[in-house]
């Protein structure tokens, strides 16, 4: 695998951000696109735009052939057992919504307990925290221990008769922690209860295996994984998928409609209500292409070594500290410097053409478990290199220098 | 775009150390900003006297170096002033921040001016304006005791 050969399929790289060569070390905010991926978007619209599972005309059927292809890639990708079990929604977000809204408005009423982690992003927080405030259903938190993991005992700790649904990260996005998912789920299905994942940091890279997980939903987002915006990826149990009701609707949902009732379509058409993110659906087959070809258990290996690099060359450098000190740490690495906030330096890499991300990065309740107000995170992609983190290094002695810091 | 600019050595020294980081005793008006993209988070408490001079004015919060020494010199310069002082004080530095070239108010003596116009540096940093001005919108709401929090992304 050649990463400077692989790094040229990714246009943004060809040019200059304010004259500097673009480190970026966001990807688990957002990866950047393939040439292929960008030519996919530009040509459906000029040669083969229409909508899909409407019209009968040529253009519109091959649309939809080009829509469900990807869903049949989809469903090879993460080896789900029925290509129904995909549904498109417009990111990972809705994702959650539509599964705390669908099977909490079904199976949950007040004094229920939905189990989830400190390490959540807001997106599988706040659509649980309506459910509080319509339904009264309580949310326990799973916590993190020293390292920044949650382990299997502590979710077992927190399992009651009355925990209804867990729902948690694959991969924290702030401390890079991986969770046991298999076991989790093994533990949580024991006790009947089903499981979601939010697979947004965990999709681009790992190897995913929705039978051997087992987990009853997953979450992805597709422009983390080198996909167009506008996209995420409800995996869900067939069961499941038939058994609750639709999150919204609308046209393309539909079996019948009449003035005293209405019939809902089959799978996935009942959870696709409306026109969809057509072209981004489509392009999306070009990025999981573009996985497939460089092979993703090449790119985790790839990753890994990236991160274990930074994360030597962050240790060494005085005054950095390392959020978390997961056992195998994902794709990003979050740090602090004493007497540096995290904006200024985001500001002064930025300077240099270091993209890094500085905030909360939506996880307010793990900051506040760690007694921050921000930190700032560098990530990788399958485009960086070693000397990313040597530019990043050296960026950050600028701020120490800036804030006469040694 | 000049880092110097941003980063002068009278807006590192305010955001190290900070001056009237602290609570007033006995405050008669306060208010509570906050940044919720980025967790900064300002309490800004003030002692105004029958004569609506500003007694005391002191803060509480978290934050970048910018928005810690913005606060910083904002606290020691409305100080002593009137309320109606403060409040043209205010909108000077906020018309300055976001278009102007220099501040016009007469009421703060050049030497003053000079400090504030260091913070003038962020213009170049857009997704930094945010963090100079907080404090100042948070003064504004302590004065008209409207006990709203102020929220960078809600206006």
């Amino acid at each position: 695998m050649n990463i400077i050969d692989i790094k040229k399929e990714f246009p943004i790289f060809n040019n200059k951000v304010q004259n500097n060569d673009l480190v970026y070390l966001d990807s688990a905010n957002s990866s950047q696109k393939p040439l292929v991926v960008i030519d996919r978007i530009y040509d459906f619209y000029t040669k083969e735009f229409s909508n899909v599972g409407r019209s009968v005309h040529y253009l519109a059927v091959a649309a939809t052939n080009l829509y469900e292809n990807t869903r049949s890639s989809v469903q090879k990708y993460i080896n789900a057992k029925e290509k129904d079990e995909i549904v498109f929604t417009k990111g990972a977000t809705e994702a959650i919504n539509l599964v705390a809204s669908s099977f909490g408005h079904k199976y949950l009423k007040e004094g229920d307990e939905v189990l989830i982690t400190e390490l959540e992003h807001h997106s599988n927080y706040v659509p649980w925290h309506y459910l509080r405030k319509s339904i009264g259903i309580k949310i326990e938190f799973a916590e993190i221990n020293q390292e920044g993991e949650v382990t299997i005992d502590e979710i077992k700790k927190k399992i009651t008769p009355k925990t209804k649904i867990i729902a948690l990260t694959h991969l924290s996005n702030v401390t890079g922690a991986i969770l046991p998912i298999k076991e989790i789920t093994q533990l949580a299905h024991s006790k009947g209860i089903p499981v979601l994942v939010d697979g947004c940091q965990s999709a681009p890279h790992m190897k995913l295996d929705m039978q051997d997980l087992d987990c009853d939903f997953y979450a992805i987002s597709c422009h983390k994984m080198y996909g167009p915006t506008g996209l995420g990826i409800l995996y869900a149990k067939k069961k499941w998928l038939e058994d609750l009701p639709p999150y919204q609707g609308g046209g393309g949902m539909i079996n019948w409609v009449k003035k005293d009732d209405i019939g809902y379509g089959d799978l996935p058409n009942k959870y696709e209500a409306g026109t969809m993110a057509t072209a981004q659906v489509i392009a999306f087959n070009e990025s999981i292409k573009f996985i497939k070809k460089i092979g993703i258990e090449n790119i985790a290996k790839h990753e890994e070594e990236l991160i274990k690099y930074g994360e030597e060359i962050l240790k060494k450098n005085n005054s950095v500290k390392l959020i978390g000190n997961p056992k195998k740490r994902g794709a990003v690495l979050s740090f602090t410097i004493d007497g540096i906030h995290p904006h200024d330096i985001a500001t002064i890499l930025d300077e240099d053409g270091v993209a890094i991300r500085a905030g909360h990065h939506c996880c307010q309740v793990l900051h506040d478990k760690l007694d921050l107000t921000a930190s700032a995170r560098a990530s990788v992609g399958v485009y960086n290199t070693t000397e990313d983190f040597d530019k990043l290094n050296l960026s950050i002695n600028k701020c120490k220098k800036i804030f006469n810091l040694k | 775009m000049n880092l110097k600019e941003l980063y002068q050595e009278i807006i590192l020294d305010h955001g190290k150390n900070p001056r009237n980081l602290r609570k007033t005793e006995n405050f008669n008006k306060d208010a509570k900003g906050h940044n919720p993209l980025c967790g900064d988070k300002v309490h800004i408490y003030l002692k105004i006297n029958e004569n609506k001079k500003i007694e005391d004015i002191s803060f509480e919060g978290q934050g970048c170096a910018i928005s810690m020494a913005s606060a910083s010199i904002m606290t020691d310069l409305v100080k002593g002033k009137e309320e109606f002082e403060v409040k043209e004080i205010v909108s000077d530095f906020l018309d300055m921040i976001k278009e102007k070239d220099k501040l016009n108010n007469k009421i703060l003596h050049d030497d003053d001016k000079t400090k504030l116009m260091c913070l003038s540096g962020v213009k170049q940093y857009p997704m930094r304006v945010k963090c100079a001005t907080l404090s100042w919108h948070t003064l504004t709401s302590a004065i008209n005791n409207s006990q709203e929090e102020i929220n960078t992304e809600s206006n």
